[in-house]
């Protein structure tokens, strides 16, 4: 099976701090692969640069190469609205847009043109049900998103990423500001969505990590130790330091 | 500090489970000792042993259900624990058979002329050996040792079927001693799972180390 | 010892403290009633239906305001045409576009400084600058160009303010899903900074409307009515604040109280329909 994203050689550097450090990963389709590690690892540099978030970042420099599909997401002719339209980005914190939740979810189809109120619908629809929210909201889609429970926001931000039918979807610690329950529906929903998409996720939740993942890799002050289907990660990791962090013998 | 609380857990776990075998370990012998110098007070001994045996189980068992609940370990901790947990009941099982060996020797009666045959002799040796050997390799986390241990089984299942043979023969030469012979053939049986148990033992010391269960990848 | 929760002794500098809060909060309270109540008091008899519909003229033997309540809707509409856009786009450019360094910091210590210049200067440099320099004499236009100077200041900092406080998810989340940096900002931060962008005009209305001295040498004091809706931007025309002034130059308290009366209505007239405009925009988002 060919990798949907492969990573190759990667360092990035924020001014002198050399943040990623010869960063060598392939990412397989439709699987879940989850970066663990602790804070400052790099993890969600990582994958903050898979979408080309740290291009806003001043003093960034990148070197090395990321393809997706075998295309260079750094290359200059890249259209980074279409790259972000191929993947798509869920945050820490439930970020809904100040507007109502059927506009939310069409803002990603309106940035890329579409207009007509019957394909909006559709999209609107089934985003919500692809995100497992639909029910919740089907009275209320006119109504402010700000309104919604913390649970209920991070869904929507999910159905507002997947709106755009994206291949890949990048989560940053998506759980982390959420209570159990909400944490457990958003796992189902994540686990449900490798069906169709390919999910990378930064959790700093290790049992979380175990619980959806398939593949697992693992982070030290920028450099990947070790990556690895999940199962065997954390029943016998080959490295000593991921060993010592996932038992919690670390530091 | 949580971590090294847990550790402490794992400390004593360890140390709970090396008791237990030392005592199981005495258990064997004292049978054996029972048996072989016909002494109904040791026996007497040996099966009342058997509930302090039980209990620590117990206790063995439910540590490690409450360090898998609160501490949910990973990689080598979840193998110690569940190997724990898997080795505990064996060594349970030789406690077990240490007092029905006990229980025969309590049954021995007037009719106790019975010519013990050098084999069932050499059998108890090997269990006890199996025993104490796997102990050692669990406390050594010795792996060569462990694989040396199983090795022995074999021998035991060969001395098991020169036992059969001799019972069989005392059977038909002198058929009034039936009830003993068939008493002996169960003392040698019991040797063998004892064996087996050992072996068992071994064979989780080796996936503790390695997470490997004969030669198949369980973790 | 007593070692329960319910306290028997109460500190006395707890009560004087508290007195002192309250006294201050009826003193503040007080003063405003006391100002608008006596400025109705005086002015609410000067007011009348000619007071208000008619320019002063001798020959038709009136006096009346109207001349300065349109003088003054022009300078309010025509500084804010020109100071909003641009001090909305400078403000935009500072906090979403300009990096953050040098050139950013002296353009707020500039703007900083300016809110802080006495208006006597403005005007003086209105009246040489756009008044004699660019030949716009005495008018409201030149008026209308000095206070776009004065208020622009304002206008930036407040809608800075108001973009700084939208919530920085917004951004990431606009941007991550693709959207253009321009898009993002026309789409989600200035909506949400919308509340923030309509105080900032109101607060500018409140200074032109209360504006005299940059006024006075730029704007003149002109009290008649527009002859043509274009042309009379290049007229001088006082506001109804330098009316009042001149009034109250002249002695005439009546009727500087008549105008401060109207001042103040008009003042609580804008105030109440922002609160109403902002609600209704919270509301919507």
């Amino acid at each position: 099976m060919r990798a949907k994203i492969e990573i190759k050689d990667l360092n990035l550097y924020y001014g002198a701090n050399h943040a990623l450090k010869n960063v060598n990963m392939d990412i397989p389709p439709r699987e879940i692969i989850a970066f663990i590690g602790p804070s400052g690892c790099g993890k969600s540099t990582l994958l903050k640069t898979i979408n080309r978030m740290n291009d806003l970042i001043d003093g960034v420099n990148i070197q090395g190469s990321i393809t997706l599909d075998g295309e260079d997401i750094y290359d200059k002719n890249v259209n980074t609205t279409l790259l972000r339209k191929k993947i798509g980005m869920v945050f820490q914190q439930p970020n809904p847009f100040p507007m109502s939740i059927y506009d939310n979810i069409a803002y990603g189809p309106r940035i890329h043109g579409i207009r007509k109120k019957a394909v909006l619908d559709e999209i609107v629809e089934t985003s919500l049900k692809g995100a497992a929210i639909f029910n919740e909201v089907k009275d209320k889609l006119k109504k402010s998103a700000l309104n919604l429970s913390g649970g209920q926001q991070q869904r929507l931000c999910i159905a507002r990423a997947l709106a755009v039918k994206p291949d890949v979807l990048l989560m940053d610690e998506p759980t982390s500001a959420l209570d159990p329950i909400s944490t457990l529906k958003i796992e189902e929903l994540i686990s449900e969505l490798k069906k169709n998409y390919t999910v990378a996720i930064v959790t700093h939740n290790m049992q979380q990590a175990a619980r959806i993942a398939d593949n697992t890799a693992f982070f030290l002050t920028g450099e990947m130790v070790e990556m690895n289907r999940t199962d065997i990660l954390f029943s016998r990791p080959a490295d000593k330091r991921t060993e010592d962090y996932i038992t919690g013998r670390f530091g | 500090m949580v971590r090294a609380k847990f550790e402490t857990s794992l400390e004593q776990l360890n140390n709970e489970l090396i008791k237990m075998g030392t005592i199981v370990e005495q258990a064997i012998g004292s049978s054996i000792n029972a048996l072989k110098n016909k002494d109904i007070a040791l026996a007497r001994e040996v099966t009342e042993k058997d509930r302090l045996i039980d209990d620590i189980e117990k206790d063995i068992e439910s540590k490690c259900l409450s360090l898998i609940l609160r501490q949910q370990p990973v990689a080598c901790d979840l193998r110690v624990v569940s190997t724990a947990l898997k080795i505990v009941t064996d060594m349970e099982r030789i406690g077990d058979h240490a007092s029905d060996i006990a229980e025969l020797v309590l049954n021995f009666n007037e009719e106790y002329s019975y010519n013990i045959t050098e084999h069932i002799l050499t059998m108890a040796d090997t269990a006890v050996r199996m025993v104490q050997d796997s102990i050692d390799a669990f406390v050594e986390k010795d792996i060569k040792k462990a694989s040396a241990i199983k090795k022995m089984d074999d021998i035991i299942d060969e001395l098991f079927e020169k036992v059969k043979k001799d019972i069989a023969d005392e059977l038909l030469d002198s058929p009034e001693k039936s009830n003993m012979s068939i008493n002996f053939l169960m003392i040698a049986k019991y040797f063998e799972k004892i064996g087996d148990h050992a072996e068992n033992i071994c064979d989780w010391i080796e996936f503790s180390e390695t997470g490997d269960y004969k030669n198949k990848r369980l973790l | 010892m007593n070692n329960g929760i319910c306290r028997k002794t109460t500190r006395i500098s707890d009560y004087i403290l508290k007195a002192l809060i309250y006294l201050s909060a009826i003193i503040s309270v007080g003063i405003l009633i006391c100002i608008i109540g006596y400025v109705a008091f005086r002015g609410i008899g000067s007011i009348s239906w000619s007071f208000l519909s008619t320019v002063t003229s001798e020959i038709n033997n009136t006096f009346g305001i109207l001349g300065n309540i349109v003088n003054t809707l022009y300078i309010i509409i025509i500084t804010l045409v020109i100071a909003t856009p641009i001090g909305i786009g400078a403000a935009i450019y500072l906090t979403e576009y300009a990096k953050p360094g040098k050139t950013v910091r002296l353009i707020e210590f500039t703007t900083e400084t300016l809110s802080g210049i006495p208006s006597i200067i403005y005007g003086l440099f209105g009246m040489v600058f756009f008044g004699k320099t660019l030949f716009l004499g005495t008018s409201i236009l030149c008026g209308c160009l000095t206070l776009t100077i004065m208020v622009l200041p304002l206008i930036v900092r407040t809608t800075q303010e108001a973009l700084r406080t939208v919530p920085e998810g917004y951004r990431t989340g606009a941007l991550g899903m693709g959207a253009a940096k321009w898009y993002m900002i026309r789409t989600i931060i200035l909506p949400s900074a919308l509340p923030g962008i309509v105080t900032a005009i109101i607060l500018s209305v409140g200074r032109i409307v209360g504006e005299s001295a940059a006024l006075l040498f730029t704007a003149g004091s002109g009290y008649y009515l527009p002859k043509a809706l274009f042309s009379h931007i290049f007229k001088s025309g006082g506001t109804l604040t330098i009316q009042m002034y001149l009034s109250m130059e002249r002695g005439e308290f009546d009727s500087a109280f008549g105008i401060a009366f109207v001042l103040v209505v008009i003042v609580l007239i804008i105030n109440t329909l922002t609160k109403i405009i902002t609600n209704k925009m919270k509301k919507g988002a």
